[in-house]
């Protein structure tokens, strides 16, 4: 029976992979592999599936910005609770407790700089336990999901022997 | 000019004339080159510029930085192998390197140094330059391409100096278990053979662990290993490789080196030395990267009807050829664009297969594997 961690591994690195090429390379059934990933999207253990995009080479504009907060809470309130706030919002594509200077990190994507700051400065600031925003707007991805943001490279291999 | 019989009588590499018709062509996939598609780990790469940096773009002592041998002495436990940096290891010019040095250490105009076959393209030559003959020993695919004492007796390698192996072996994928390797063992032992035993594939090992037959009963005193960063760390471009044996042989070769190559290159002594230091995981990485591609490659040329044996190691898959193997790999590569290598450029013994590395990412593989499909339909 093929390993769990081995398919996710290969999910990872390209979760299009068909049920047919995944069982050759594990050594087992397509059946299986297929039950396995059903077994990995029960337990939430597998979210979804999403593309990962380099925007430069799309024509549409898209700002991205790494928002630090802080938060004070009260004793009726948790981070979880004002994190469940946040992370309904659309713009919001990554929220995280953090250790150190400041609470949460929240990663905010919109088409300019003027949505994503008015999106921080109307929707996340007044909320009552934000103490403080930090705004810092990505100028450039270069690695992201551990794919680096390059030309890819040709295979050139050719010219050798023996 | 007038050149030399050897250089005249050389001919130039199957594989190369191979990728020369390769190159011609557009939209070709080749699965024709032995070499990582994987880049050298991070940390190594950023130790070799660092040492450049630093200004260390000097020689270093013939044998190799002490450093990288104490390395090296380090690394090698894991295959039950145990060398003194001082006297039993020779940094090299990449493995090939050392199988040349230890041919000319080794062998006398008109000695027989038998080699098992198929084997890899540089052997054959390197026992001409050295100015012994060469025997092929036919390993046989019944046998899973693993030598036997009888395939050495039959191929009459008791009357040779040397013996050659190489297990995971190029072109084959096969490996050698304990039990096989101490068949050619006794045979060695039996006859006086000296052997060179060719481990540069020995962190490209899928099924258990890999095993040298210096740790044979009665072998170190009469065999030299080598090894490299080549292979498992996709270093090929820094050549750099290594010699392990007892110190006379060690010694010998080294005083040939010495006049020749002098030492190892620098900067790629500093990778190599890094590499050993913390790339255990990248090559663990790369090793189950091709291990999945092992197993995709050789269960699509069996459903496809291509009888192909169970490589387990190396990154070769060494399936029949549906017809004439040389015929074969040139319709495959006019019709589709596939490139793969005619198993009989590895010797005799290769005919009637095909050479089929899987260095190649998975979306090379599998649209290589669907153009050899459509290639085998359309007949």
């Amino acid at each position: 029976m093929a390993d769990k961690l081995e398919l996710l591994d290969i999910l990872l690195d390209d979760a299009r992979e068909s049920s047919d090429t995944i069982a050759r390379q594990l050594g087992c059934s397509e059946s299986e592999v297929e039950a396995m990933i059903e077994d990995l999207e029960d337990e939430g253990a597998v979210l979804g599936y999403q593309a990962v995009v380099d925007w430069s080479h799309v024509d549409r504009d898209h700002v991205e910005a790494e928002v630090e907060l802080n938060l004070e809470l009260d004793r009726e309130t948790k981070y979880a609770d004002v994190a469940g706030r946040i992370a309904k919002f659309d713009e919001v594509t990554a929220l995280r407790l953090v250790s150190g200077d400041y609470d949460f990190d929240v990663t905010v994507e919109g088409d300019s700089m003027r949505d994503v700051s008015m999106f921080v400065s109307e929707q996340i600031a007044p909320i009552p336990e934000v103490t403080q925003t930090v705004t810092h707007f990505v100028m450039n991805t270069y690695k992201n999901r551990g794919l680096e943001f390059t030309d890819r490279d040709e295979d050139d291999r050719l010219s050798i022997s023996p | 000019m007038k050149l030399s019989d050897r250089a005249e009588s050389t001919p130039p590499s199957g594989i190369r004339r191979f990728f020369e018709l390769a190159e011609e062509m557009d939209d070709v996939i080749s699965l024709g080159v032995g070499e990582p598609d994987f880049t050298a780990p991070w940390k190594a790469r950023a130790s070799a510029i660092h040492s450049l940096e630093r200004g260390q773009t000097s020689y270093t002592t013939n044998r190799g930085m002490y450093e990288l041998r104490e390395a090296i002495s380090e690394h090698v436990p894991r295959y039950g192998l145990n060398y003194d940096p001082e006297e039993e290891i020779l940094v090299t010019t990449g493995a090939s390197e050392a199988v040349d040095l230890a041919l000319r250490a080794l062998v006398d105009p008109g000695d027989a140094v038998a080699i098992q076959s198929p084997a890899y393209i540089s052997y054959g030559p390197g026992v001409r330059f050295s100015g012994g003959d060469p025997l092929p020993v036919s390993t046989r695919a019944a046998n899973d391409f693993v030598l036997t004492y009888d395939d050495l007796e039959r191929a009459g390698a008791a009357d040779a100096e040397v013996l050659m192996i190489c297990y995971p072996n190029n072109p084959t994928g096969a490996t050698a278990s304990e039990s096989e390797l101490a068949e050619i063992a006794e045979f060695a032992r039996e006859h006086n053979l000296t052997v060179l035993s060719d481990e540069i594939y020995a962190g490209l090992t899928y099924e258990g662990e890999h095993s040298s037959i210096a740790t044979q009963p009665g072998m170190r005193e009469r065999t030299i290993v080598f090894n490299g960063f080549s292979k498992a760390y996709a270093m090929t471009g820094l050549r750099l490789g290594y010699a392990l044996g007892p110190p006379e042989a060690i010694d010998a070769m080294n005083r040939i080196h010495q006049y020749t190559m002098l030492s190892a290159p620098t900067t790629a002594q500093h990778a190599a030395l890094e590499a050993l230091r913390s790339c255990d995981d990248d090559v663990a990485e790369m090793r189950t990267q091709y291990n999945r591609r092992r197993q995709f490659v050789i269960s699509r040329f069996r459903d496809m009807g291509l009888d192909c044996f169970e490589a387990t190691g190396a990154f070769y898959a060494f399936p029949e050829a549906p017809y004439d193997d040389e015929q074969f790999a040139e319709d495959l590569l006019h019709d589709q664009g596939v490139a793969v290598v005619p198993g009989r450029v590895f010797g005799e013994e290769g005919h009637g297969h095909l050479r089929v590395s899987y260095a190649t990412g998975m979306s090379d593989l599998k649209e290589a594997m669907t153009r050899i499909e459509a290639f085998l339909d359309g007949r």
